[in-house]
């Protein structure tokens, strides 16, 4: 029974899985086989990893407790205190919450559907062929991508106060397309490097010229490419804090970042509502990331080991 | 007429996009005089679907990011401010008065104190998160990458904090960081050590929003690191274990050269993100106390932004520097990377 149980997890079959079982030693074998580890060195490497997790989970967990807290408790240090959803209700019901809500989600949703769409021929065309200026392109995408927001913030601020565009949505979405495009082709060319070229020359073979190719072979085979690009897009504009906070003033026309900004600024301390929004914008994010965290491994060695 | 459509021979591992161009297409892919034989016409036919495919970005980012770029350098030439830029109230539309006044703000800015401090610290900054989140993201990736019980979970706690949005982590950082109240200093009251000014002395400040960013930037060290880890063929350690290595000596001469590649753009990366952060400064500290944490970007935010009257030319001109500071570092990477034989 032993070794089924061994056998499941993929390791070789032994007796005592012994990095799990400190303490209990085979009696049988004296010196420990590849991969195993002593004891001590099995002890310490969980307590390593359990003060990591502890770290990285104490800041997002303590919001959360904080956030079902009333005002009065809101820094006690006990893990619960007179628990209420009171905060939720004020946050939902008497703040503009929803708004920024509605905002945030219009901005990043258009930036993400217009970023892919255009950047996924200019991947192709960058993966597949060679053609003059394909050089000085790759070399603008990628100067592009380091851009620092301080450099571009200010003329397009100056633009977007020439056309009246300020406290509009279409301002940000212009603007997190200059942080979108260039990242999206980048990335969608180590996807399509990633498609045989045998699949291209196939369809070229059957009649079909580079764009009909591209469209009817290619792009359904990059389906995958294309969810994690969209979602790094999505993730980026969803987080973004500078232009965010420069172009959009007035409370109807905030997106979260800003709105969070309110509840706890010089003027204000509202610690209680800030948990309470805070959850209610971190819980989604996180769990469009848990959905697609699986594809974060591909997604990085596509994106950023090629070049 | 075959040069474009001979698609590029791409294998998963080899990206050889970028490598030396092959006989065949030898000066295609960059200007020289080896072309001037051939006509306009011949090219556009020769090429044309590639250049069709690529207008739509081209365009978009001479748009919104060419155009802009060269009017933030000619901004920086200017004396632009808050008073005489054109803008549009309601439905009147104000003239733009300001002037061209040359180099002026770079002189400024140069011979002043403010912008060497905060570029020492910018990098100082930029140093310690990068150093540390590396070494943390590759001790811990050195962890998880083996087989024990509670791998799965140890990973997903591990990555956490960078599911949620960063300005989310950030205010939760501020809460426990609160001099008067928070967790951290009530954890210390109660182990009668007297709290810290976490966030208002300017030592423990610079500290702090190092903390942060290294807490931010781990998951995504951890990940990439993990993928270097696994990507080490199995053979080589048990080679090594044959000849007698220990597993300190495995780590220096099987682990280190196998993560080398990746940990070369990781590390470019980061660097350029983290030189760039705003958001861990600007929400945990906003540059305070008296600017000691502001770094290159938070401070041209600041003059055009946050300051009244708002200063866009000054700021225009801190965006420039930073811009050809960030050439500069990518120039030299790419130089130190060659040098040592790296094909980028």
């Amino acid at each position: 029974m032993a070794t089924g149980t061994t056998r499941v997890d993929g390791t070789e079959p032994l007796p005592v899985p012994g990095p799990t079982r400190p303490g209990a030693p085979s009696p049988r074998r004296r010196v420990r086989r590849r991969g195993e580890r002593g004891p001590l060195a099995s002890f310490g490497l969980h307590l390593t990893l359990l003060a990591a997790a502890f770290i990285a989970l104490l800041p997002p967990l303590w919001l959360l407790v904080t956030s079902f807290k009333p005002k009065s408790e809101t820094f006690s240090l006990s893990l619960v205190a007179d628990f209420t959803l009171d905060n939720y209700d004020h946050v939902v019901n008497d703040t503009a919450f929803l708004t920024w809500f509605g905002n945030s989600v219009l901005i990043v949703l258009v930036t993400t559907v217009i970023g892919v769409l255009i950047s996924s021929t200019t991947g192709y065309a960058l993966s597949r062929f060679r053609f003059p200026g394909m050089r000085p392109l790759m070399w603008t995408l990628l100067i592009t991508q380091m851009f620092p927001m301080a450099v571009l913030i200010v003329p397009l601020y100056n633009l977007m106060s020439r056309y009246g565009l300020l406290n509009q949505p279409v301002a940000l979405i212009v603007t997190y397309l200059t942080i979108a495009v260039p990242f999206c082709a980048w990335m969608m060319k180590g996807f399509f490097d990633t498609i045989p070229v045998s699949i291209d020359e196939s369809g070229r073979v059957d009649g079909l010229n580079p764009f009909g190719t591209f469209w009817r072979l290619i792009m359904p085979l990059a389906k995958p490419g294309l969810a994690v690009t969209g979602f790094y897009t999505f993730v980026t504009a969803w987080a973004e804090v500078a232009y965010a906070t420069a172009f959009m003033t007035g409370e109807d026309n905030l997106t979260l970042a800003g709105g969070l900004q309110t509840f706890v600024n010089q003027h204000t301390q509202d610690w209680h509502l800030m948990t309470a929004a805070a959850v209610l914008i971190a819980v989604p994010a996180t769990l469009v990331f848990g959905y697609a965290q699986r594809h974060l491994q591909s997604g990085l060695t596509a994106g950023a080991t090629k070049s | 007429m075959a040069d474009a459509t001979h698609p590029v021979d791409t294998t998963p591992g080899g990206g050889t996009a970028t490598a030396p161009p092959t006989p065949a297409d030898a000066g295609d892919g960059r200007p020289g005089p080896r072309r001037t034989g051939r006509s306009l016409r011949q090219r556009l036919a020769d090429y044309w679907y590639a250049w069709a495919m690529i207008t739509p970005v081209v365009a978009v980012i001479t748009v919104i990011i060419g155009y802009p770029l060269v009017r933030g350098v000619y901004l920086s030439l200017t004396d632009a401010d808050e008073a005489n830029v054109e803008r549009t109230i309601g439905v009147n539309t104000i003239e733009a008065t300001y002037d061209f006044v040359g180099l002026e703000n770079y002189r400024d800015v140069l011979t002043d104190d403010v912008f060497w401090d905060r570029l020492g610290w910018t990098v100082l900054w930029t140093v310690a998160c990068v150093g540390i989140t590396f070494l943390v993201g590759l001790g811990l990736a050195n962890m998880l990458n083996r087989v024990f019980r509670g791998r799965t979970l140890y990973r997903m706690a591990l990555i956490l904090p960078w599911a949620i949005p960063a300005f989310v982590s950030i205010f939760a950082w501020r809460m426990l960081f609160n001099e008067r109240n928070g967790i951290l200093n009530g954890v210390l009251d109660s182990g009668g050590v007297e709290g810290i000014a976490w966030l208002s002395d300017p030592t423990w400040a610079k500290v702090s929003v190092i903390a942060v960013n290294v807490w931010l930037g781990v998951p995504f060290m951890l990940i990439a690191m993990l993928g270097a880890l696994q990507s080490i063929p199995a053979e080589q350690y048990e080679a090594a274990e044959m000849d007698g290595a220990n597993a300190w000596q495995r780590f220096v001469n099987i682990t280190l050269p196998g993560v080398r590649s990746v940990s070369m753009t990781v590390v470019l990366l980061s660097t350029i993100w983290t030189f760039n952060m705003f958001p861990v400064i600007f929400l945990l500290t906003r540059g305070g106390p008296a600017g000691s944490t502001d770094i290159l970007v938070t401070e041209a935010f600041r003059l055009a932004f946050v300051n009244s009257p708002r200063d866009f030319a000054g700021s225009a001109t801190w965006g420039v520097l930073i811009l050809l500071l960030l050439v500069l570092f990518a120039i030299a990477y790419r130089r130190a990377l060659r040098r040592q034989g790296e094909v980028w």
